[in-house]
């Protein structure tokens, strides 16, 4: 990657097509190659396509006011990411501009042309090494740490260089200044802390492993019905108003993973806003850190231009596969792959490529396997031996509501587990509005790290549910037909419970302090009292006590609110529900018992 | 420097084509200047090469050809620009920003890009301070909030017209700030225009500006018209601290006129013909509203769209409801029945009431009794859909409990006419229409709240 271009390649702009533009007269052109277009515009670019030498090129910037026959510069390095330290708690735009920096250069209104760096240069870091002068190293290998808030931040040989350590001391240094040297036979490398590599090319790694451990995300229905595993791929559609959003910023927010990368590809300002104004106040229960310190922002608005939406999430994806390279557990959330997926459409529109249904190019499929596939759990490249993932989770935003469409269908091909949000209980205010029939996730190995190390009982409550869920589904179709009252009373508590259930645990008000996050313990715990509810008193009706008892019991109001009344630091109050429930079923029990 | 051009080759109204001669470097999207045998009129270039330049004709092709020495057609060296000033509130003017209220001529305090450019997301101040409507439904419900974009889906035949014209007279920030209503009409009827102009006046007009493209108006200028009043409003907003209120009606009129551009273009379209574009562009407008980080004023956007057929997946209520804060969405079924203003509840949303309401700003109990009406509301219709089929005889005590709640929610809470209600007495109503259930149906509000607000049953 050569940033000083010693030798000028020019040309001429000969077309201008929204962002697409063409360019005559490059006597070297590349595929990739980032371009400077027009000498007073200074337009950032990227060579999409050559065609009989002319050259075709996405500009991320807006092309208003854009000269024909202007002059376009090749400056023969591609699309980048800058990696190393400041790149946690910092906000970008979808080609690593730091948002914030060109505010302060520009104002509240982005303008074109802002050549700036991803990363401060002046700052120092302390850099602690972990090898000696004389070691010997190879690509991958973990040469020392800077501490970057509560994240250590490990500094690795690049790609392609080993050799013998010199040089390396303590000592405070900005990132391009050289930290050692790695010498092989005549040849010398000077190691920075700063790194760079091409968004549209995936980290190298050692070893692809199967995901078998749970990423917890404190959101009820997910961690029992539809777990996601570290290194897991998950897709969620629904139409708008469902909650794609807030459930991403949820998961920002609460799921647990060192670093976040969260990628806002062509939604809204203000929910870019929201997470800049929350996050800076909220803090992170495991270190007591501010949670935007484990963040890195991606913002490319709805409203910023659209070549530059389309590689937001390949840019949000090299941003993670470094920290995954240090042995971090990265979440990646992209709200909305569709967007991304309409910017594709329309460079394709102006690029005149044949499209195929929906008026998407032929290469979608591809396009998002090459980004869905660099999510993993993975064996990292070096020493030490280290293991990291990357778990991603985008937001889907089908056109319509209609998950036949063929973002959706094309994801679903790539995605382990799938949540699909229903309008209808979103119109319910049935939030997480997570369609419990249409919904699965393929993490289903996740059993075993459940049972030893958060929780008895996974499994089986998981079973129990699903039961009562899909039985409930049948019967209420029957029930409207001829009235619930005439329904068998086993039939009746099915009903009943899965009322409940729905009600008092699978909805989570994301607005209430003790819901907002259910800890796995109150998880377990709440939905434990459900079962217990349905189990005893399914044998009771057995023994022919009427049905009706049960929905008089007053325990069951105070079960139905727990999730909202219960703070997970208190659960010893949903063991007094547990006792109280126990209580009022064996006192109907002995009533009975005296009749029967 | 000014280069001459006769030597159109295609017309399709309303696009004109004509090759460049060359070195002339043509500026993307610069004005251009298209002299006719009777006048002068506004062309803009859509896209340029060294083979053709394609340019849109505002005011249309008609009787414009090819081959005749009659056009004659000039290049520009600028993109759209419109001059603004405060002496624009209290006056009207037509799609392309020209008085029409029988006025002098504007003197720009200042020429800006109708475009403009997108707000930088780390200044934008999230919205928080609330409109009162004074409707229930709104403000209870889908509470606006300063900055928002909160569009009406509504329907042919619906009064989205009164609604609109009741909220710009009524809506009341609790502070004394200057506030601006910037009404603008793309492709409305020259009869609603009137309807509007004249329940305005009502209120009298000296702090609104209009904007008017009526249905018999260019095409074109729908495209340009939401621009003009997006650029003023963002003057008086940014530059002079006001708070603006901009109405959109109609944007279903926009979209449509986008898509007839895009189809003359022979542009590959996505869904219904509408360009692949479509949510950019739609984007670039809403997106225009907001607040930012130090500034006084705000930009508060009401777009009305009319859904096609009353379907709301169709492309241009969805990709609206893909990029605005929610929507309010208008039911003829509760139009039929009667009820005004017709807003169907669970359809609806603002999705930033939940930081903006609540103590101190309207109420510490809103935010739990606004979801236990929805969700009471929601069992309600499943319940009657239930009575409907197996009887009323067979409802349980407490199903019917929900059935007079239903009716109460709608006869009193909903229907509430043309009158005015304060937070305050919404929130009071919504207590009364809950009583009917007890207070241990009402598991999604706080104990504390229950004990001090519950109003028992008389
Ligand atoms: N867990 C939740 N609890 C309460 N309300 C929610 C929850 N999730 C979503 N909502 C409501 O739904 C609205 C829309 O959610 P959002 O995530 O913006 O939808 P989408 O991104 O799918 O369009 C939010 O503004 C909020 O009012
Ligand atoms: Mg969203």
């Amino acid at each position: 990657m050569n940033e000083n271009e010693n030798q000028k390649i020019m040309g001429k702009i000969s077309s201008i097509n929204g962002s697409v533009i063409k360019v005559i007269g490059f006597s070297h052109q590349s595929i990739g190659d980032m371009v400077n277009v027009s000498e007073e515009l200074n337009i950032i670019g990227e060579i999409i396509k050559i065609l009989d030498n002319i050259a075709v090129i996405q500009c991320y910037e807006e092309t208003l006011g854009l000269k024909l026959n202007a002059i376009v510069t090749n400056l023969q390095y591609p699309l980048s990411m800058e990696l190393g330290p400041g790149l946690l708690n910092s906000i970008y735009d979808g080609i690593q501009r730091p948002l914030d920096y060109i505010a302060e250069i520009t104002g509240d209104f982005i303008s074109r042309g802002m050549k700036v760096n991803a990363l401060d240069r002046e700052k120092k870091w302390k850099f602690i090494p972990s090898v000696k002068n004389g070691e010997v190293v190879r690509e991958g290998d973990i040469i020392g740490y800077v501490q970057e808030y509560a994240l250590r931040h490990e500094i690795m040989v690049p790609q392609g260089i080993s050799g013998t350590i010199t040089g390396i001391s303590e000592g405070n240094f900005n990132i391009i200044e050289k930290i050692c040297s790695i010498k092989n036979k005549n040849k010398i490398y000077n190691q920075k802390i700063l790194s760079k590599w091409p968004i549209r090319i995936p980290r190298p790694y050692h070893k692809r492993m199967m995901p078998d451990q749970p990423l917890i995300t404190g959101t009820r229905v997910f961690d029992l019905l539809f777990p996601v595993a570290r290194g897991g791929v998950v897709a969620v559609p629904g139409g708008f108003g469902t909650g794609k959003t807030d459930l991403q910023h949820s998961l920002a927010k609460l799921a647990d993973a060192a670093v976040i990368v969260y990628i806002g590809c062509g939604e809204r300002g203000n929910e870019m806003a929201d997470l800049l104004n929350s996050f800076p106040k909220l803090v992170d229960p495991k270190n007591n850190h501010p949670l935007m310190e484990r963040t890195i922002m991606i913002a490319n608005t709805s409203n910023m231009p659209v070549s530059a939406r389309e590689a937001s999430i390949f840019s949000g994806i090299t941003m993670a596969e470094y920290f995954r390279d240090m042995g971090k557990n990265v979440l990646l959330l992209a709200d909305s792959t569709s967007r991304w997926a309409e910017a594709l459409r329309e460079l394709s529109g102006r690029l005149e490529e044949m499209p195929t249904e929906g008026g998407y190019p032929a290469y979608l499929a591809t396009r998002l396997a090459n980004f869905y596939e660099r999510a993993g759990l993975i064996e990292i490249i070096g020493n030490p031996k280290r293991i990291g993932s990357i778990t991603i989770i985008g937001a889907v935003s089908p056109g319509g509501g209609d998950f036949s469409e063929p973002v959706t269908t094309n994801t679903k091909r790539f995605v382990k587990a799938f949540w699909a949000l229903d309008p209808n209980l979103a119109y319910a205010r049935h939030y997480p509005s997570v369609n419990w029939s249409n919904s699965y996730s393929l993490y289903d190995n996740l059993a075993e790290f459940w049972e030893e190390n958060i929780h008895k009982g996974w499994e089986e409550y998981r079973k129990a549910i699903n039961y009562i869920l899909s039985r409930e589904g049948e019967l209420s179709s029957i029930a409207k037909l001829i009235g619930p009252e005439n329904l068998p009373p086993e039939q009746q508590l099915i009903i009943y419970t899965a009322d409940l259930i729905k009600e008092g645990f699978l909805i989570q008000n994301g607005f209430n302090d003790n819901d907002r996050y259910s800890s796995p313990k109150k998880t377990m715990k709440l939905i434990g009292l459900f079962l217990k509810f349905y189990n005893e008193s399914l044998s009771l009706i057995k023994k022919n006590i009427p049905f009706f008892r049960f929905k008089e019991l007053e325990v069951i109001n105070s079960i139905r609110r727990a999730r909202l009344d219960v703070n997970n630091d208190n659960l010893d109050e949903l063991e007094l529900l547990d006792l109280m429930l126990s209580r009022d079923l064996l006192q109907i029990h002995r009533q009975y018992a005296e009749l029967l | 420097m000014s280069i001459i051009y006769k030597n159109l080759t295609t017309v399709k109204d309303p696009l004109l084509y004509l090759k460049p001669i060359k070195h002339h470097n043509i500026k993307n999207g610069s004005m251009v200047r298209i002299k006719t045998e009777d006048g002068i009129r506004t062309g803009q270039v859509l896209s340029v090469s060294r083979e053709i330049v394609v340019i849109q004709v505002i005011e249309g092709t008609f009787g414009i050809g090819v081959g005749t020495a009659e056009t004659e057609i000039s290049f520009l060296d600028e993109t759209f620009e419109i001059g603004v000033s405060r002496e624009m509130i209290g006056r009207r003017f037509n799609g392309m920003g020209i008085p029409i209220d029988g006025g002098d001529p504007i003197l720009p305090e200042e020429m800006r890009k109708i475009d403009g450019e997108p707000i930088n997301p780390t200044r934008r101040a999230y919205p928080k301070d609330v409109i009162q409507t004074g409707i229930s439904l709104f403000d209870g419900l889908n509470t606006l909030i300063r900055g928002q974009k909160l569009p009406i889906f509504t329907g042919q035949g619906l009064p989205h017209n009164k609604l609109i014209a009741q909220i710009v007279n009524n809506a009341k920030v609790r502070s004394n700030e200057p506030f601006v209503t910037i009404f603008c009409g793309i492709g409305i009827l020259a009869e609603s225009a009137l309807y509007f102009q004249q329940k305005f006046e009502e209120r009298g007009t000296t702090r609104l500006i209009s904007f008017i493209n009526l249905a018999s108006d260019p095409t074109i200028e729908r495209l340009i018209v939401p621009k003009i009043a997006l650029t003023t409003a963002e003057f008086l907003a940014y530059k002079h601290d006001m708070h603006v209120l901009i109405v959109l009606s109609d944007m279903t009129s926009y979209a449509e006129a986008l898509r007839e551009v895009s189809n003359i273009k022979g542009e590959i379209p996505a869904r219904k013909g509408f360009p692949g574009y479509m949510y950019s562009d739609l984007a670039s407008i809403y997106e225009r509203a907001g607040r930012i980080r130090g500034r006084k004023g705000s930009i508060t956007q009401i777009p009305v769209v009319t859904m096609p057929n009353d379907d709301i997946s169709h492309p241009i209520p969805d990709l609206t409801g893909y990029i605005t804060e929610g929507q309010v969405v208008l039911s003829r079924d509760y139009h039929q029945r009667g009820i005004f203003p017709p807003i169907y509840p669970l359809a609806s949303l603002s999705r930033l009431m939940k930081d903006a309401i609540g103590e101190g700003s309207t109420r510490e109990d809103h935010s739990d009794v606004a979801s236990q009406l929805y969700a009471a509301y929601n069992k309600f219709l499943q319940i009657k859909e239930l009575e409907s089929i197996i009887g009323s005889d067979s409802i349980t005590l407490v199903d019917k409990k929900y059935l007079k709640f239903g009716s109460l929610f709608e006869e009193y809470f909903a229907n509430q006419g043309e009158t005015e209600r304060s937070f305050e007495d919404t929130l009071n109503i919504a207590w009364n229409i809950l009583s009917p259930l007890g207070a241990g149906e009402l598991i999604r509000i706080k104990k504390e709240y229950i004990k001090k607000y519950f109003v028992k049953r008389r």
